[in-house]
Protein backbone atom coordinates (compact mmCIF):
# COMPACT_ATOMS: atom_id res chain seq x y z
CA UNK A 1 0.00 0.00 0.00
CA UNK A 2 1.18 3.32 -0.57
CA UNK A 3 1.68 5.47 2.68
CA UNK A 4 3.38 8.83 0.92
CA UNK A 5 -0.03 10.50 -0.29
CA UNK A 6 -0.73 10.34 3.89
CA UNK A 7 2.79 12.24 4.71
CA UNK A 8 2.39 15.68 5.33
CA UNK A 9 5.09 17.64 3.48
CA UNK A 10 7.75 17.93 5.05
CA UNK A 11 7.53 22.20 4.94
CA UNK A 12 4.10 21.77 6.07
CA UNK A 13 4.58 20.87 9.94
CA UNK A 14 6.41 24.14 11.36
CA UNK A 15 4.61 26.99 9.32
CA UNK A 16 1.36 26.55 11.56
CA UNK A 17 1.12 30.37 11.50
CA UNK A 18 0.50 30.05 8.11
CA UNK A 19 -3.54 31.32 8.91
CA UNK A 20 -6.05 28.51 8.77
CA UNK A 21 -9.50 29.85 7.27
CA UNK A 22 -12.63 28.04 7.15
CA UNK A 23 -16.02 28.22 5.15
CA UNK A 24 -17.97 29.45 8.13
CA UNK A 25 -21.26 31.23 6.91
CA UNK A 26 -22.96 29.49 3.58
CA UNK A 27 -24.39 31.71 1.34
CA UNK A 28 -27.86 31.58 2.48
CA UNK A 29 -27.21 32.58 5.88
CA UNK A 30 -24.82 35.90 4.98
CA UNK A 31 -27.71 37.15 2.49
CA UNK A 32 -30.63 36.90 5.10
CA UNK A 33 -28.07 38.65 7.82
CA UNK A 34 -27.99 41.70 5.56
CA UNK A 35 -31.60 41.67 4.11
CA UNK A 36 -32.22 41.43 7.97
CA UNK A 37 -30.03 44.61 8.22
CA UNK A 38 -31.65 46.38 5.99
CA UNK A 39 -34.75 45.67 7.34
CA UNK A 40 -34.09 46.25 10.79
CA UNK A 41 -32.33 49.58 9.88
CA UNK A 42 -35.59 50.90 8.23
CA UNK A 43 -38.25 49.39 10.21
CA UNK A 44 -36.30 51.12 13.43
CA UNK A 45 -36.09 54.45 11.45
CA UNK A 46 -39.81 54.54 10.42
CA UNK A 47 -40.73 52.68 13.66
CA UNK A 48 -39.78 56.00 15.45
CA UNK A 49 -40.95 58.43 12.87
CA UNK A 50 -44.89 56.66 13.43
CA UNK A 51 -44.13 56.63 17.70
CA UNK A 52 -44.18 60.12 16.79
CA UNK A 53 -47.04 60.74 15.69
CA UNK A 54 -48.66 59.61 19.61
CA UNK A 55 -45.18 59.91 21.53
CA UNK A 56 -46.70 58.20 24.70
CA UNK A 57 -46.97 54.50 25.63
CA UNK A 58 -49.05 52.45 27.74
CA UNK A 59 -50.13 49.43 29.41
CA UNK A 60 -53.61 47.94 28.65
CA UNK A 61 -56.17 48.55 26.09
CA UNK A 62 -57.23 51.91 25.66
CA UNK A 63 -54.88 55.69 25.84
CA UNK A 64 -57.44 57.65 27.74
CA UNK A 65 -58.28 56.05 31.01
CA UNK A 66 -54.28 55.42 31.58
CA UNK A 67 -51.43 57.85 32.41
CA UNK A 68 -48.57 56.45 30.05
CA UNK A 69 -45.60 55.08 31.43
CA UNK A 70 -43.10 56.32 28.73
CA UNK A 71 -44.07 59.51 26.54
CA UNK A 72 -42.15 62.50 25.12
CA UNK A 73 -43.17 66.36 24.65
CA UNK A 74 -41.94 69.60 24.12
CA UNK A 75 -42.74 72.25 26.11
CA UNK A 76 -42.69 76.38 26.65
CA UNK A 77 -40.24 77.72 29.84
CA UNK A 78 -39.61 81.22 30.12
CA UNK A 79 -36.19 80.51 29.38
CA UNK A 80 -37.60 79.02 26.18
CA UNK A 81 -38.86 75.60 24.47
CA UNK A 82 -37.40 72.50 25.86
CA UNK A 83 -38.16 69.11 25.67
CA UNK A 84 -39.51 66.65 28.27
CA UNK A 85 -39.30 62.71 28.81
CA UNK A 86 -41.75 61.67 31.21
CA UNK A 87 -40.65 58.19 32.48
CA UNK A 88 -42.65 55.62 35.33
CA UNK A 89 -43.77 59.40 36.48
CA UNK A 90 -41.06 61.28 36.59
CA UNK A 91 -39.80 64.30 33.92
CA UNK A 92 -36.80 64.36 32.41
CA UNK A 93 -35.41 67.12 30.59
CA UNK A 94 -34.30 65.95 26.78
CA UNK A 95 -33.89 68.92 24.88
CA UNK A 96 -31.89 68.13 22.05
CA UNK A 97 -32.87 64.70 21.47
CA UNK A 98 -36.15 63.69 23.09
CA UNK A 99 -38.89 65.72 23.18
CA UNK A 100 -37.59 68.80 21.40
CA UNK A 101 -34.53 68.92 18.36
CA UNK A 102 -33.13 70.80 15.70
CA UNK A 103 -35.30 70.67 12.42
CA UNK A 104 -32.91 72.71 9.47
CA UNK A 105 -31.81 74.71 12.21
CA UNK A 106 -34.58 75.38 14.16
CA UNK A 107 -36.14 73.72 17.27
CA UNK A 108 -38.93 71.73 16.66
CA UNK A 109 -41.24 69.78 18.87
CA UNK A 110 -40.45 65.74 18.26
CA UNK A 111 -40.24 63.29 20.23
CA UNK A 112 -37.47 60.96 18.47
CA UNK A 113 -35.06 63.78 16.40
CA UNK A 114 -34.98 64.12 12.53
CA UNK A 115 -31.80 61.91 12.23
CA UNK A 116 -33.06 58.79 13.48
CA UNK A 117 -36.28 58.93 11.42
CA UNK A 118 -37.56 57.50 8.14
CA UNK A 119 -38.50 59.88 6.59
CA UNK A 120 -36.33 62.60 8.46
CA UNK A 121 -39.43 65.16 8.40
CA UNK A 122 -42.64 63.95 10.76
CA UNK A 123 -44.50 61.96 8.26
CA UNK A 124 -47.19 59.42 9.46
CA UNK A 125 -48.13 58.53 6.00
CA UNK A 126 -44.74 58.03 4.53
CA UNK A 127 -43.49 56.41 7.36
CA UNK A 128 -46.18 53.69 7.72
CA UNK A 129 -45.36 52.75 3.89
CA UNK A 130 -41.91 52.60 4.76
CA UNK A 131 -42.59 50.20 7.44
CA UNK A 132 -45.20 47.80 6.46
CA UNK A 133 -43.13 47.05 3.30
CA UNK A 134 -39.97 46.22 5.10
CA UNK A 135 -42.15 44.56 7.59
CA UNK A 136 -43.21 42.02 5.12
CA UNK A 137 -39.78 41.71 3.91
CA UNK A 138 -38.78 40.98 7.37
CA UNK A 139 -41.07 38.75 8.03
CA UNK A 140 -40.48 36.74 4.71
CA UNK A 141 -36.88 36.98 5.36
CA UNK A 142 -37.34 35.40 8.91
CA UNK A 143 -39.91 32.83 7.99
CA UNK A 144 -36.77 31.63 5.74
CA UNK A 145 -34.25 31.59 7.65
CA UNK A 146 -35.61 29.57 10.33
CA UNK A 147 -36.90 27.23 8.18
CA UNK A 148 -33.36 26.99 6.64
CA UNK A 149 -31.86 26.81 9.99
CA UNK A 150 -33.84 23.76 11.09
CA UNK A 151 -33.88 21.79 7.53
CA UNK A 152 -29.98 22.76 7.22
CA UNK A 153 -29.39 21.47 10.31
CA UNK A 154 -27.46 24.74 11.22
CA UNK A 155 -29.77 25.15 14.32
CA UNK A 156 -28.86 21.88 15.91
CA UNK A 157 -25.21 22.37 14.58
CA UNK A 158 -24.13 25.42 15.41
CA UNK A 159 -26.54 27.38 17.46
CA UNK A 160 -27.73 24.96 20.50
CA UNK A 161 -24.89 25.16 22.62
CA UNK A 162 -23.81 21.64 24.04
CA UNK A 163 -23.93 20.33 27.45
CA UNK A 164 -20.53 20.95 27.97
CA UNK A 165 -20.37 24.39 27.24
CA UNK A 166 -23.52 25.21 29.41
CA UNK A 167 -21.57 23.60 32.45
CA UNK A 168 -18.94 26.06 30.92
CA UNK A 169 -21.20 28.90 30.91
CA UNK A 170 -18.95 30.95 33.59
CA UNK A 171 -15.64 31.00 31.66
CA UNK A 172 -17.97 32.12 28.50
CA UNK A 173 -18.93 35.00 31.01
CA UNK A 174 -15.47 35.80 32.06
CA UNK A 175 -13.60 35.67 28.96
CA UNK A 176 -17.07 38.17 27.61
CA UNK A 177 -16.07 40.16 30.63
CA UNK A 178 -12.47 40.62 29.65
CA UNK A 179 -12.96 41.05 25.99
CA UNK A 180 -10.86 37.92 25.32
CA UNK A 181 -11.78 36.12 22.27
CA UNK A 182 -11.62 32.22 21.51
CA UNK A 183 -8.88 31.15 19.50
CA UNK A 184 -7.73 28.19 17.57
CA UNK A 185 -10.25 25.41 17.61
CA UNK A 186 -12.68 27.48 19.78
CA UNK A 187 -13.41 30.23 17.33
CA UNK A 188 -14.36 27.89 15.04
CA UNK A 189 -17.92 27.36 16.90
CA UNK A 190 -19.97 30.24 17.86
CA UNK A 191 -19.16 30.89 21.78
CA UNK A 192 -22.28 29.63 24.54
CA UNK A 193 -22.97 33.55 25.45
CA UNK A 194 -23.29 33.75 21.71
CA UNK A 195 -25.40 30.98 20.64
CA UNK A 196 -27.63 31.89 23.73
CA UNK A 197 -27.83 35.64 22.64
CA UNK A 198 -28.52 34.50 18.99
CA UNK A 199 -30.90 32.27 20.40
CA UNK A 200 -33.12 34.83 22.91
CA UNK A 201 -33.08 36.89 20.05
CA UNK A 202 -33.94 34.55 17.00
CA UNK A 203 -36.93 32.88 18.74
CA UNK A 204 -37.78 35.32 21.44
CA UNK A 205 -37.39 39.17 20.78
CA UNK A 206 -37.89 38.58 16.82
CA UNK A 207 -41.07 36.72 17.13
CA UNK A 208 -42.02 39.06 19.64
CA UNK A 209 -41.75 42.35 17.97
CA UNK A 210 -43.46 40.64 14.66
CA UNK A 211 -46.50 39.26 16.95
CA UNK A 212 -46.68 42.48 18.87
CA UNK A 213 -46.87 44.60 15.80
CA UNK A 214 -49.41 42.64 14.00
CA UNK A 215 -51.69 42.57 17.79
CA UNK A 216 -51.93 46.54 16.25
CA UNK A 217 -53.53 45.75 13.57
CA UNK A 218 -57.27 45.84 13.63
CA UNK A 219 -58.70 43.24 11.14
CA UNK A 220 -55.83 41.01 12.40
CA UNK A 221 -57.05 41.52 15.92
CA UNK A 222 -60.30 39.83 15.01
CA UNK A 223 -58.98 36.17 13.73
CA UNK A 224 -59.64 35.11 17.26
CA UNK A 225 -61.18 37.62 19.89
CA UNK A 226 -59.28 38.54 22.29
CA UNK A 227 -56.09 37.00 21.23
CA UNK A 228 -54.76 40.44 21.85
CA UNK A 229 -55.39 40.02 25.65
CA UNK A 230 -52.63 37.65 25.64
CA UNK A 231 -50.00 40.84 25.37
CA UNK A 232 -52.27 42.45 27.67
CA UNK A 233 -54.31 44.43 25.06
CA UNK A 234 -53.64 46.70 22.44
CA UNK A 235 -51.91 49.73 23.89
CA UNK A 236 -49.68 47.07 26.07
CA UNK A 237 -49.01 45.75 22.42
CA UNK A 238 -47.87 48.93 21.55
CA UNK A 239 -45.48 49.00 24.25
CA UNK A 240 -44.07 45.68 23.69
CA UNK A 241 -43.57 46.37 20.00
CA UNK A 242 -41.56 49.57 21.27
CA UNK A 243 -39.59 47.55 23.85
CA UNK A 244 -38.82 44.35 21.50
CA UNK A 245 -37.23 47.07 19.30
CA UNK A 246 -35.15 48.83 22.08
CA UNK A 247 -34.48 44.99 22.70
CA UNK A 248 -33.20 44.75 19.06
CA UNK A 249 -30.89 48.13 19.48
CA UNK A 250 -29.34 46.65 22.45
CA UNK A 251 -28.53 43.44 20.64
CA UNK A 252 -27.14 45.09 17.31
CA UNK A 253 -25.17 47.62 19.49
CA UNK A 254 -23.28 44.67 21.68
CA UNK A 255 -23.27 42.68 18.46
CA UNK A 256 -21.17 45.40 16.37
CA UNK A 257 -19.12 46.28 19.65
CA UNK A 258 -18.29 42.32 19.65
CA UNK A 259 -17.25 42.12 15.39
CA UNK A 260 -15.16 45.13 16.72
CA UNK A 261 -13.37 42.98 19.14
CA UNK A 262 -13.38 40.13 17.79
CA UNK A 263 -11.32 42.05 14.30
CA UNK A 264 -13.75 44.07 11.73
CA UNK A 265 -12.21 42.64 8.87
CA UNK A 266 -12.23 38.85 9.43
CA UNK A 267 -15.52 38.89 10.90
CA UNK A 268 -16.79 41.34 7.90
CA UNK A 269 -14.93 38.64 5.78
CA UNK A 270 -16.99 36.09 7.28
CA UNK A 271 -20.48 37.54 6.87
CA UNK A 272 -19.61 38.56 2.77
CA UNK A 273 -17.80 36.22 1.01
CA UNK A 274 -17.99 33.30 3.78
CA UNK A 275 -14.34 33.07 4.46
CA UNK A 276 -12.86 33.26 7.97
CA UNK A 277 -9.56 33.13 9.02
CA UNK A 278 -9.38 31.11 12.37
CA UNK A 279 -7.33 33.13 14.94
CA UNK A 280 -4.16 31.20 15.95
CA UNK A 281 -4.58 29.81 19.38
CA UNK A 282 -2.06 31.76 21.16
CA UNK A 283 -2.13 29.04 24.45
CA UNK A 284 0.00 26.39 22.26
CA UNK A 285 2.32 28.95 20.74
CA UNK A 286 5.69 29.59 21.72
CA UNK A 287 6.38 32.91 23.29
CA UNK A 288 8.76 34.68 21.29
CA UNK A 289 9.87 38.37 22.55
CA UNK B 1 7.61 46.05 22.11
CA UNK B 2 9.11 49.58 22.07
CA UNK B 3 7.73 52.30 23.41
CA UNK B 4 7.28 53.80 20.48
CA UNK B 5 5.76 51.02 18.32
CA UNK B 6 3.71 50.65 21.39
CA UNK B 7 2.29 53.97 21.03
CA UNK B 8 2.28 54.04 17.02
CA UNK B 9 0.12 51.17 17.25
CA UNK B 10 -2.51 53.21 19.60
CA UNK B 11 -2.70 56.02 17.24
CA UNK B 12 -2.98 54.26 14.25
CA UNK B 13 -5.74 51.98 16.40
CA UNK B 14 -7.19 55.69 17.33
CA UNK B 15 -6.77 56.47 13.56
CA UNK B 16 -8.74 53.48 12.27
CA UNK B 17 -11.46 53.62 15.30
CA UNK B 18 -12.16 57.52 14.19
CA UNK B 19 -11.89 56.43 10.53
CA UNK B 20 -14.48 53.53 11.55
CA UNK B 21 -16.88 55.84 13.64
CA UNK B 22 -16.65 58.10 10.60
CA UNK B 23 -17.65 56.20 8.52
CA UNK B 24 -20.35 54.96 9.93
CA UNK B 25 -22.00 58.18 10.66
CA UNK B 26 -21.47 59.39 6.72
CA UNK B 27 -23.14 55.77 6.40
CA UNK B 28 -25.89 56.04 8.46
CA UNK B 29 -26.52 60.11 7.01
CA UNK B 30 -26.52 59.17 3.41
CA UNK B 31 -28.88 56.00 4.10
CA UNK B 32 -31.26 58.75 5.82
CA UNK B 33 -31.09 61.43 3.29
CA UNK B 34 -31.46 58.65 0.31
CA UNK B 35 -34.98 57.31 2.44
CA UNK B 36 -35.77 61.18 2.59
CA UNK B 37 -35.38 61.91 -1.65
CA UNK B 38 -36.76 58.13 -2.48
CA UNK B 39 -39.95 58.95 -0.70
CA UNK B 40 -40.49 61.48 -3.29
CA UNK B 41 -40.08 59.21 -5.97
CA UNK B 42 -43.15 58.03 -6.85
CA UNK B 43 -42.15 54.86 -8.57
CA UNK B 44 -40.35 53.88 -5.32
CA UNK B 45 -43.31 54.98 -3.11
CA UNK B 46 -45.51 53.14 -5.38
CA UNK B 47 -43.70 49.91 -4.67
CA UNK B 48 -43.31 50.45 -1.06
CA UNK B 49 -47.47 51.03 -0.88
CA UNK B 50 -47.82 47.46 -3.07
CA UNK B 51 -46.97 46.28 0.55
CA UNK B 52 -50.88 47.26 1.23
CA UNK B 53 -52.30 45.14 -1.42
CA UNK B 54 -50.50 41.78 0.61
CA UNK B 55 -51.74 43.51 3.77
CA UNK B 56 -55.14 43.24 2.56
CA UNK B 57 -55.05 39.57 1.04
CA UNK B 58 -53.29 38.55 4.62
CA UNK B 59 -56.20 40.09 6.46
CA UNK B 60 -59.21 38.37 4.66
CA UNK B 61 -57.36 34.96 4.62
CA UNK B 62 -56.00 35.13 8.48
CA UNK B 63 -59.66 36.76 9.42
CA UNK B 64 -62.00 36.24 6.88
CA UNK B 65 -64.84 38.66 6.03
CA UNK B 66 -67.29 37.12 9.13
CA UNK B 67 -64.43 37.41 12.15
CA UNK B 68 -65.51 39.50 14.35
CA UNK B 69 -63.75 42.44 16.35
CA UNK B 70 -63.25 42.00 20.11
CA UNK B 71 -66.16 43.64 22.06
CA UNK B 72 -65.87 44.64 25.81
CA UNK B 73 -67.37 44.97 29.06
CA UNK B 74 -69.28 48.47 30.15
CA UNK B 75 -66.74 48.31 33.03
CA UNK B 76 -63.93 49.28 29.94
CA UNK B 77 -65.90 52.14 28.70
CA UNK B 78 -63.56 55.25 28.46
CA UNK B 79 -65.36 58.26 30.89
CA UNK B 80 -65.30 60.79 27.72
CA UNK B 81 -64.61 59.42 24.13
CA UNK B 82 -61.59 60.96 22.54
CA UNK B 83 -62.37 63.14 19.64
CA UNK B 84 -59.96 63.61 16.93
CA UNK B 85 -59.93 65.68 13.00
CA UNK B 86 -63.09 67.99 12.67
CA UNK B 87 -64.50 68.48 16.13
CA UNK B 88 -67.37 71.12 15.25
CA UNK B 89 -68.12 71.59 11.59
CA UNK B 90 -68.85 75.05 10.46
CA UNK B 91 -69.73 74.42 7.07
CA UNK B 92 -73.29 76.14 6.84
CA UNK B 93 -75.62 73.25 6.12
CA UNK B 94 -74.23 71.79 9.15
CA UNK B 95 -74.75 74.37 11.38
CA UNK B 96 -78.17 75.12 10.02
CA UNK B 97 -79.35 71.47 10.89
CA UNK B 98 -77.50 71.26 14.31
CA UNK B 99 -78.93 74.29 14.99
CA UNK B 100 -82.69 72.54 15.47
CA UNK B 101 -81.25 69.51 17.02
CA UNK B 102 -80.81 67.42 13.36
CA UNK B 103 -84.87 67.45 12.87
CA UNK B 104 -84.04 68.31 9.23
CA UNK B 105 -81.54 65.48 9.12
CA UNK B 106 -81.91 63.38 5.74
CA UNK B 107 -79.27 60.07 5.34
CA UNK B 108 -79.66 59.68 1.67
CA UNK B 109 -78.74 56.35 -0.17
CA UNK B 110 -77.74 55.92 -3.36
CA UNK B 111 -75.21 55.93 -6.48
CA UNK B 112 -75.88 52.34 -8.09
CA UNK B 113 -78.48 51.00 -6.11
CA UNK B 114 -82.03 50.03 -7.50
CA UNK B 115 -84.34 52.24 -4.97
CA UNK B 116 -82.51 55.27 -3.29
CA UNK B 117 -83.85 55.88 0.21
CA UNK B 118 -83.81 59.04 2.60
CA UNK B 119 -83.91 58.47 5.91
CA UNK B 120 -84.63 61.21 8.90
CA UNK B 121 -83.15 60.02 11.97
CA UNK B 122 -86.77 59.22 13.28
CA UNK B 123 -86.38 56.67 10.95
CA UNK B 124 -82.96 55.82 11.68
CA UNK B 125 -83.64 54.64 14.76
CA UNK B 126 -87.01 53.16 14.48
CA UNK B 127 -84.76 50.41 12.66
CA UNK B 128 -83.25 47.57 14.15
CA UNK B 129 -80.08 48.52 15.85
CA UNK B 130 -77.06 47.06 17.20
CA UNK B 131 -75.27 47.92 20.45
CA UNK B 132 -71.09 47.26 20.84
CA UNK B 133 -68.08 48.24 22.85
CA UNK B 134 -65.21 48.83 20.58
CA UNK B 135 -61.59 49.82 20.98
CA UNK B 136 -61.19 52.49 18.07
CA UNK B 137 -57.70 52.69 17.55
CA UNK B 138 -56.39 55.35 15.81
CA UNK B 139 -53.23 55.53 12.91
CA UNK B 140 -51.58 58.02 14.93
CA UNK B 141 -51.41 54.77 17.69
CA UNK B 142 -53.91 55.62 20.45
CA UNK B 143 -56.85 54.04 21.27
CA UNK B 144 -60.43 54.82 23.02
CA UNK B 145 -63.51 51.80 23.83
CA UNK B 146 -66.48 53.29 23.53
CA UNK B 147 -70.33 51.74 23.55
CA UNK B 148 -72.22 52.27 20.18
CA UNK B 149 -75.79 52.56 19.08
CA UNK B 150 -76.60 52.60 15.44
CA UNK B 151 -78.17 50.78 12.44
CA UNK B 152 -76.33 48.06 10.54
CA UNK B 153 -75.63 49.45 7.19
CA UNK B 154 -75.83 46.03 5.74
CA UNK B 155 -80.13 45.72 6.60
CA UNK B 156 -80.01 49.60 4.60
CA UNK B 157 -78.42 47.88 1.54
CA UNK B 158 -80.75 45.07 1.40
CA UNK B 159 -83.41 47.98 1.29
CA UNK B 160 -81.92 49.86 -1.66
CA UNK B 161 -80.46 46.86 -3.10
CA UNK B 162 -76.98 47.91 -4.91
CA UNK B 163 -76.72 47.25 -8.17
CA UNK B 164 -74.41 44.52 -10.07
CA UNK B 165 -72.05 47.28 -10.64
CA UNK B 166 -71.85 48.73 -7.37
CA UNK B 167 -68.50 47.66 -5.41
CA UNK B 168 -67.80 50.28 -2.63
CA UNK B 169 -69.90 51.77 -0.48
CA UNK B 170 -68.92 55.94 -0.09
CA UNK B 171 -69.42 58.05 2.80
CA UNK B 172 -70.50 61.66 2.24
CA UNK B 173 -69.30 64.25 5.08
CA UNK B 174 -70.57 67.52 6.26
CA UNK B 175 -67.23 68.57 7.33
CA UNK B 176 -64.64 70.57 5.10
CA UNK B 177 -61.02 69.77 6.48
CA UNK B 178 -59.53 72.96 5.17
CA UNK B 179 -60.92 76.67 4.87
CA UNK B 180 -62.32 77.70 1.92
CA UNK B 181 -60.10 76.82 -0.65
CA UNK B 182 -59.49 80.02 -3.52
CA UNK B 183 -59.74 77.00 -6.26
CA UNK B 184 -63.28 75.79 -4.93
CA UNK B 185 -61.88 72.49 -4.94
CA UNK B 186 -63.83 70.45 -2.44
CA UNK B 187 -61.94 69.64 1.02
CA UNK B 188 -65.04 67.78 2.48
CA UNK B 189 -64.24 64.22 4.56
CA UNK B 190 -65.09 61.39 2.50
CA UNK B 191 -64.64 57.70 3.15
CA UNK B 192 -65.21 54.22 1.39
CA UNK B 193 -64.97 50.49 2.10
CA UNK B 194 -65.96 47.12 0.12
CA UNK B 195 -69.50 45.59 0.25
CA UNK B 196 -67.86 43.18 2.27
CA UNK B 197 -66.89 45.38 5.09
CA UNK B 198 -69.93 47.45 4.69
CA UNK B 199 -72.14 44.06 5.23
CA UNK B 200 -70.04 43.04 8.05
CA UNK B 201 -72.58 43.05 11.29
CA UNK B 202 -70.57 45.18 13.37
CA UNK B 203 -70.75 48.15 10.53
CA UNK B 204 -73.37 50.04 11.71
CA UNK B 205 -74.26 53.95 11.17
CA UNK B 206 -73.90 54.45 15.04
CA UNK B 207 -76.34 57.81 16.15
CA UNK B 208 -75.29 56.39 20.30
CA UNK B 209 -72.10 56.74 22.11
CA UNK B 210 -72.05 55.94 25.93
CA UNK B 211 -75.97 55.57 26.02
CA UNK B 212 -76.74 59.14 24.63
CA UNK B 213 -77.41 60.62 21.53
CA UNK B 214 -73.70 61.69 19.56
CA UNK B 215 -71.96 64.09 20.62
CA UNK B 216 -70.56 66.77 18.12
CA UNK B 217 -67.29 65.77 18.77
CA UNK B 218 -67.73 61.99 17.34
CA UNK B 219 -69.47 62.88 14.49
CA UNK B 220 -73.47 63.63 15.06
CA UNK B 221 -75.92 63.12 13.65
CA UNK B 222 -74.50 59.71 12.36
CA UNK B 223 -70.75 58.40 12.39
CA UNK B 224 -70.23 55.21 10.41
CA UNK B 225 -68.25 52.53 12.52
CA UNK B 226 -65.94 49.70 10.55
CA UNK B 227 -64.83 47.99 13.45
CA UNK B 228 -62.17 46.28 11.63
CA UNK B 229 -60.39 49.31 10.16
CA UNK B 230 -58.35 52.12 12.21
CA UNK B 231 -60.00 55.74 13.04
CA UNK B 232 -59.54 57.78 9.85
CA UNK B 233 -62.25 54.58 7.81
CA UNK B 234 -64.78 55.55 10.63
CA UNK B 235 -66.70 58.71 8.38
CA UNK B 236 -68.29 61.14 10.95
CA UNK B 237 -71.02 63.78 10.14
CA UNK B 238 -72.54 61.36 7.63
CA UNK B 239 -74.69 63.29 5.04
CA UNK B 240 -75.34 60.73 2.06
CA UNK B 241 -74.26 57.24 1.17
CA UNK B 242 -73.36 56.51 -2.53
CA UNK B 243 -72.92 53.38 -3.83
CA UNK B 244 -70.06 53.50 -6.56
CA UNK B 245 -68.17 50.50 -9.36
CA UNK B 246 -65.15 52.91 -8.52
CA UNK B 247 -63.88 56.01 -6.48
CA UNK B 248 -61.45 57.23 -9.04
CA UNK B 249 -63.35 60.17 -10.43
CA UNK B 250 -64.10 61.46 -6.82
CA UNK B 251 -61.64 63.64 -5.48
CA UNK B 252 -58.30 62.79 -5.54
CA UNK B 253 -59.50 59.27 -6.93
CA UNK B 254 -58.23 57.37 -3.79
CA UNK B 255 -61.02 56.85 -2.00
CA UNK B 256 -61.19 59.02 1.03
CA UNK B 257 -60.17 62.35 2.69
CA UNK B 258 -56.67 60.94 3.96
CA UNK B 259 -56.20 58.54 1.65
CA UNK B 260 -56.12 61.54 -0.74
CA UNK B 261 -52.88 62.36 1.32
CA UNK B 262 -51.28 59.58 1.41
CA UNK B 263 -52.38 56.92 3.91
CA UNK B 264 -53.97 53.65 2.87
CA UNK B 265 -57.29 52.74 1.54
CA UNK B 266 -56.96 49.14 3.37
CA UNK B 267 -56.64 50.43 7.41
CA UNK B 268 -56.87 47.01 8.39
CA UNK B 269 -53.18 47.15 9.60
Amino acid sequence: MDTTASAPPLDAAPTAVAARRIYRHRLPVRLMHWINVVCLTILLGSGLNIFNAHPALYWGDDSVTVKPWLSMRAENTPAGPVGKTRFAGTDFTTTGVLGLSEVDGRPAGRAFPSWATIPGPQWLAMARHWHLFFAWLFVINGVAYVLYTIFSRHLTRDLVPTRVELKNIGRSIVDHLKLRHPTGDAATRYNVLQSLTYLIVIFGLLPLVVIAGIAMSPRLDAVFTGWVDLLGGRQSARSLHFLAALGLVIFVVVHVVEVVIAGVWNEMRSMITGWYRVPEDHSKEEVVS
Amino acid sequence: MSTKGYTLMRAKGRDRRHLLRGAVAAAGAAVLSGCDRLSHNASFVATLQSAEKLSHAAGRLLAPKSAMAQEFSAADVAPVFRGNGTLSPRDADYVALRKDGFAAYKLSVGGLVESPLELSLEELRALPSRTQITRHDCVEGWSCIGKWKGAPLGALLDRARPTAEARFVVFRCFDSMEGPTLDGRDSRYYESIDLDEARHPQTILAYELNDKPLPVTNGAPIRCRVERQLGYKQAKYVKAIELVASFDAIRGGKGGYWEDEGYEWYGGI
